[in-house]
């Protein structure tokens, strides 16, 4: 076992000894870049979508391997998550801000539209007969509502760790993470969907792997509702390859106001589906009572 | 339906019977089950979906996980072997006995609000099974965020090639049985489901028999 005894300061850090040089120190570390980090502010990103200016944008972050965020964002936003190294999966819940009992229901958001495949045009919905967001864009076809995430014991099991701060973090324990830090918990957890890994079922029932589309696909998502995002970047449980495998994750969202109006018109992904246009009549009534709209 | 019978003879699995109880149409119910007692539902007349939730009852923070389930056991169809796991990956029950051979995990439970999207707005006033779930579980501290996809015991819910998923008719028959195994105490919520608009009780919500048993000792 290694040591863990030190007897003198780290040579790159010569001068900590003292606040005034651990002061130094700390800020002379400002201004850095990393692979994985967030922009702040996001129009500073160097890692602008084509087509969409990095002025416009009010999220920007690369999200590591087995990392994960969470954000508030408002009604009318567009958040596009890109795969980039063909080995990201993210598992994304949506809670509504202003009442977080609201919330993802993967039940109803395959149930209700008759599609158990997340595509273009499937609404995720509550369980409350509102529209949370809207799938707008998808290059991947490769998603899953189904499996749902994986847990601590789960990934202890299959790969020796689960714990976030572990090589092979479990979506679950991030997930809890990303609650926890809006006020949430355990309990305000449901199964999540996942992106840019792909599950069908078999005429058996059975599951079948279909793992992913490649590098650099993207899905994009439109928020009917002000809402808190949360996003775990980690292995999906059937991925089927003894070692951890997941790659870096890139999120990005900016204003698009319009494009719920599109989205209504059916000008944006084509005519929604019955149960889709009641859902968003529900949803701007709900917002309209309120006085939102 | 036929006159009842004695829970001693109808439950699925041997034992002494600590709890016999009807379930009426459209009603909730719940009852925690002892670790290594045993839960025989009775689709007394045929067709009648029972919406499930399962908490550990000695922390409902650890619940049924419709997905930990799935991905678990690799498939969406629960039947005899089935473990019911929780959002933990704890088991929480295994289904032991099974008259039937396919029940959904997938479709959730009915609400007034969802019914506003399938059926239209003029069926908002109806019964549901959230309604019953969330009142039932209030009796234990249970609010909204306590529920997640539940179980649904004799509905039947394909996914076609195309992904195309949808609940039809159902596989069940008057008196067929499935019967769950409690592997920890387990508080068992069901709402026995009011929907009259799709064919998940036949059109026709009838009443359901829950029956547990201590197997392993003199009946």
């Amino acid at each position: 076992m290694t040591s863990h005894v030190r007897d003198a300061p780290h040579a790159d850090h010569p001068d900590t000894a003292t606040t005034a040089g651990a002061k130094a120190h700390a800020r002379a570390q400002h201004g850095r870049t990393a692979d994985v980090m967030r922009h702040v502010p996001a129009s500073s990103s160097p890692t602008a979508p084509d087509g969409v200016p990095a002025e416009g944008l009010v999220w920007s972050e690369t999200v590591a391997a087995g990392g994960y965020t969470t954000a508030v964002l408002a009604r009318g936003t567009r958040i596009r998550f890109t795969d980039l190294d063909g080995d990201a999966c993210a598992h994304v819940l949506i809670h509504r801000a202003d009442g977080p009992h609201e919330r993802l229901n993967v039940a109803d958001t395959v149930k209700v539209p008759w599609q158990a495949y997340l595509g273009v045009g499937h609404p995720l919905l509550s369980g409350f007969g509102r529209v949370l967001a809207t799938v707008v864009a998808d290059t991947s076809g490769h998603h899953d509502a189904l499996a749902g995430t994986t847990t601590r014991a789960g990934n202890a099991a299959r790969y020796g760790a689960g714990a976030p701060e572990s090589p092979s973090p479990a979506g679950r324990e991030l997930l809890l993470l990303a609650a926890l830090k809006n006020g949430l918990g355990p309990r305000d957890l449901p199964p999540s969907p996942s992106f840019f890994k792909g599950v069908r079922v078999a005429s058996d029932g059975t599951l079948q792997w279909q793992g992913s589309a490649g590098a650099g696909a993207h899905v994009d998502l439109l928020l009917h509702v002000d809402a808190i995002v949360s996003l775990a970047n980690t292995a999906h449980p059937l991925d089927p390859r003894p070692e951890f495998t997941c790659s870096a994750l890139r999120m990005h969202a900016w204003p698009a106001g319009d494009d719920l109006d599109l989205l209504a018109a059916g000008d944006l992904v084509g005519p929604l589906r019955p149960e889709h246009r009641q859902a968003v009549a529900n949803t701007d009534a709900d917002l309209i009572a309120r006085g939102v709209l | 339906m036929n006159a009842p019978t004695a829970a001693t003879d109808t439950a699925l699995i041997p034992g002494v019977v600590v709890l016999d109880e009807q379930v009426g149409a459209r009603a909730a119910w719940s009852a925690v089950v002892a670790a290594g007692d045993v839960l025989t539902i009775v689709d007394l007349a045929g067709n009648q979906a029972v919406d499930c939730l399962l908490y550990s009852a000695a922390d409902t923070a650890v619940r049924y996980s419709a997905s930990e389930t799935i991905a678990r056991q690799g498939g969406i169809v629960l039947t005899t072997g089935s473990v019911l796991r929780a959002d933990t990956g704890a088991a929480l029950s295994t289904v032991v006995g099974d008259e039937v051979g396919v029940h959904d995990t997938l479709g959730g439970a009915c609400s007034k609000e969802s019914n506003t999207l399938r059926y239209g707005q003029h069926t908002r006033a109806q019964h549901g099974c959230m309604e019953n779930f969330l009142l039932e579980g209030s009796r234990y501290g249970l609010g909204a965020k306590d529920l997640a996809s539940n179980i649904n015991w004799f509905m039947n819910v394909p996914v076609d090639p195309d992904g195309a998923l949808g609940i039809v008719d159902g596989l069940s028959a008057p008196g067929k049985r499935v019967a769950l195994r409690a592997e920890v105490d387990v508080l068992v919520l069901v709402s026995n489901c009011p929907q009259v608009n799709n064919p998940c009780n036949a059109f026709d919500p009838t009443p359901v028999r829950m029956i547990v048993t201590r197997p392993g000792e003199a009946a």
